[in-house]
Order: C-alpha cells, then sequence, then structure tokens
C-alpha cells in the first residue's frame, strides 16, 4: 500500500508539471498572437454582440496551423488556445502510461475510455 | 469601444475575476460569463466559449501546485471523469439546440445554487466509516498526508457520487464552468471523501472536463480569439497572482462578498435570460 502510494506521488509531480509547462507554453503563445492581432486590429471595433461564430480557418486544427504559420494573429491566439485544450489530453495519456507501468489494468482501460472522449472532441467536425 | 479598449477591459475584469475566485476558493469561472454578457454584451456563446478555456487554464496551473502536497486521489479522478466527460459532451450538444436565453436562466440558477453552498459551514464527517464493495473493487480507497501523520479513508456511496458528477459534467459542458462546487458536493457528501482530498481532486478533474467540451465548442466556432485571449491571460494572471498572496485572516469577508456578487449575478442572468435580452 505504502510502496503504491509513493508510486502515485511519482506519477503525479510529473503530471504537475507537465501540466505547469502545457499552461505557461499555451499562455506565451497566446500573448504573442495577442500581440500581433492587437498590432493589426487594435483600432477596429469589437463587436460580439451577435453571434457568427469564428471564420472556418479558425475552426479545424490544419486551420489554425496554416494560419499561424501565416502570422496571422487570431490564428496564433487560437493555436496558444488548443495547447492549452490539449494539455488535460495529454496529462490523460500520460495517466494510462503510468497506470500499464503498474499493471493496474482495470484503470488503464478507465483512462483510455475518457481518451477516447477527449480525442473525439478535439477531432470531431 | 475598439478593440484595444475592449481587451484591455475584459482583460483587466478577468484579472480581478481570477484572482477572487483564487482567494475565496470559489473559482473565478462562474462569474466570466456574467460579466461578458451583461457588461461587455458579448454574446452568450463566445462568452462560454472563453469562460470553458479560462477553466482549463487555472485548473491546470493550480493543479500543479495541489500535487506537490499528495492530496489528490488520481484513481478517484479518473474513475469520475469517465462520467464527467461524458457529461460534457452531452451539455456541449444540448448548448447547441437551446436559446441564449434558456442558457441564460439556468446559468442564474447555478450561481444562486454556488452562493447558498458556499454560505453554509462544511463540517468534515469525523467517524471511520467502512468502505463498500464498490468502492473497495474500484481501489478508490486512499491515504493522504496530516499534521498526525498518514490518514487513510474510505470512499462510500459510489453510484451516487457517479451520477452527480455526471450532472456536473453537463452543466460544465453546457454553461463553460468548471462545475466545482458540484463535483465537491458530490464527493464530500455522496462518497464522504474527506475535504482536501476532495478539493484537490476535483480541481484537477476540472481541466479534463472543460477540455472534453472545449474541442467540440472550438470546431463550432464558439471559441473566438479576441474574446477568449483577454479572459484566459487575464484569469490566469489573476489566479496565479491570489494563490500566491494567503491573506487568510480577510477570506471570511471576501468570501461573503464574493458569494453576494454572485447572487445579484445570478438574478440578473435569469431577468435578462427571461425577458429575452441575451
Amino acid at each position: 500500500m505504502t510502496k503504491s502510494n509513493w508510486g502515485d506521488l511519482e506519477i503525479e509531480l510529473i503530471i504537475g508539471v507537465l501540466l505547469r509547462t502545457g499552461v505557461m507554453l499555451a499562455a506565451s503563445v497566446v500573448l504573442l498572437g495577442a500581440v500581433v492581432y492587437l498590432a493589426h486590429y487594435g483600432l477596429h471595433a469589437a463587436d460580439y454582440r451577435t453571434f457568427h461564430g469564428d471564420p472556418e480557418f479558425l475552426r479545424s486544427l490544419t486551420g489554425i496551423v496554416r494560419g499561424a504559420l501565416h502570422l496571422d494573429g487570431r490564428a496564433i491566439i487560437q493555436l496558444g488556445l488548443l495547447i492549452l485544450i490539449a494539455t488535460p489530453v495529454a496529462r490523460v495519456a500520460f495517466s494510462a502510461v503510468a497506470f500499464a507501468i503498474e499493471r493496474d489494468y482495470l484503470y488503464v482501460w478507465v483512462t483510455l475510455f475518457v481518451l477516447a472522449l477527449l480525442l473525439y472532441s478535439l477531432f470531431s467536425h | 469601444m475598439n478593440i484595444l479598449v475592449f481587451s484591455g477591459l475584459v482583460g483587466f475584469g478577468a484579472l480581478l475575476a481570477g484572482f477572487l475566485g483564487a482567494l475565496t476558493g470559489l473559482g473565478g469561472g462562474v462569474v466570466i460569463v456574467p460579466m461578458l454578457a451583461l457588461l461587455f454584451h458579448v454574446d452568450i456563446h463566445y462568452a462560454i466559449g472563453a469562460s470553458l478555456v479560462s477553466v482549463i487554464a487555472t485548473s491546470s496551473g493550480a493543479a500543479a501546485a495541489y500535487v506537490r502536497e499528495g492530496y489528490s486521489n488520481i484513481r478517484i479522478g479518473m474513475f469520475l471523469e469517465t462520467a464527467t466527460t461524458v457529461g460534457a459532451i452531452v451539455g456541449a450538444a444540448i448548448a447547441l439546440h437551446v436559446s441564449g436565453g434558456a442558457i441564460a436562466i439556468v446559468f442564474g440558477l447555478v450561481l444562486l445554487y454556488s452562493a447558498f453552498l458556499s454560505s453554509r459551514d462544511r463540517v468534515e464527517h469525523g467517524e471511520h466509516l467502512p468502505s463498500t464493495p464498490l468502492a473497495t473493487k474500484l481501489r478508490l480507497n486512499g491515504s493522504y498526508p496530516t499534521a498526525s501523520g498518514v490518514q487513510s479513508y474510505n470512499v462510500r456511496g459510489v453510484p451516487a457520487g457517479y451520477s452527480l458528477m455526471f450532472g456536473a459534467g453537463v452543466l460544465s459542458g453546457l454553461l463553460g464552468i468548471g462545475s466545482g462546487a458540484v463535483k465537491v458536493v458530490a464527493m464530500d457528501q455522496a462518497m464522504k471523501i474527506p475535504f482536501k482530498v476532495s478539493t484537490t481532486t476535483s480541481n484537477f478533474m476540472i481541466g479534463v472536463t472543460a477540455a472534453a467540451s472545449a474541442g467540440l465548442y472550438l470546431h463550432r466556432g464558439y471559441i473566438s480569439p479576441g474574446v477568449a485571449m483577454p479572459v484566459m491571460l487575464g484569469v490566469l494572471a489573476g489566479s496565479l497572482i491570489g494563490a500566491r498572496i494567503l491573506v487568510k485572516a480577510r477570506v471570511k469577508v471576501l468570501r461573503y462578498v464574493f458569494a453576494v456578487v454572485i447572487v445579484v449575478l445570478g438574478f440578473e442572468m435569469i431577468f435578462s435570460g427571461a425577458t429575452g435580452r441575451l
């Protein structure tokens, strides 16, 4: 019992580092995008009263990456937000591996189920 | 209002929300949507998308600090996440089919309930209760460090807790909030998990739950970079500052003030939703 708890604690420490890194990376990318975006559109009128939905290229993974490579501020922000959304997903993926190393197969399956739902949400259209 | 001013004001409001949320432990996410919708007249769909993103940021940022202390139970968290993620996807699907006004009314009711919960004193169930066969089979029982050594605990009420977690997931996907209040109720009232464990495990789960609906929101165009950017950066900065300043003495007053703000926002959301202004 004590031994397995120590294993859990080590895993949680690594998860902590993973989460912090993901959030800080995401925040840096969003900040970079914000600078580009505000430099371009800062003096335009802000209008979010009615829902139009984002332009198509900001809704798909490929569109966001392509836009970011063209240094479009909104796409860079969106890329940062994607990294942020992917951070808990990476945490779940890591937990699956950790449970497999502990040979806790019940929890490997539980974790893979959660991971499958997250990937469905991230990649579905 | 131009985009520069809009971003600055929203960013400042989000910073304040994140700061107060971290200090009071009530979470800043609940006030983001009312702030954007009522104060800045942002369409509620964009507001929810931005809030969802900020919830992931604060949950992941805070979890990094919590895990070091060894309170959270990853098995409880992961098992219950099977309920919250399914719920979150259902909630996001419902959000597609209901009007902004209906969402605003549900949001208002959840705000009032959260304020009610925070006004009650939480009493730790002291006695050491036996576990249930299901909890044992799922290996949910655990232990955590206390001042007087390692304390073990048993988990009960798994079906009730699991159902509540599904509900928490639906609310999270529908309203773009962390549903931390419902999660903690499920864990400490239904499952008899100690506070420190339930609070930190709940925080751990919030990010995963929010990520389950955030992907769907993004593909639908609900996550607008112009709104989400100042909200995410503001809330994250505010919660990091809040987590560092532990002014324990004033927290009770702050909690009270924040709860009053939440009640006012709750009524305002219900009124605006019912009169078709949102």
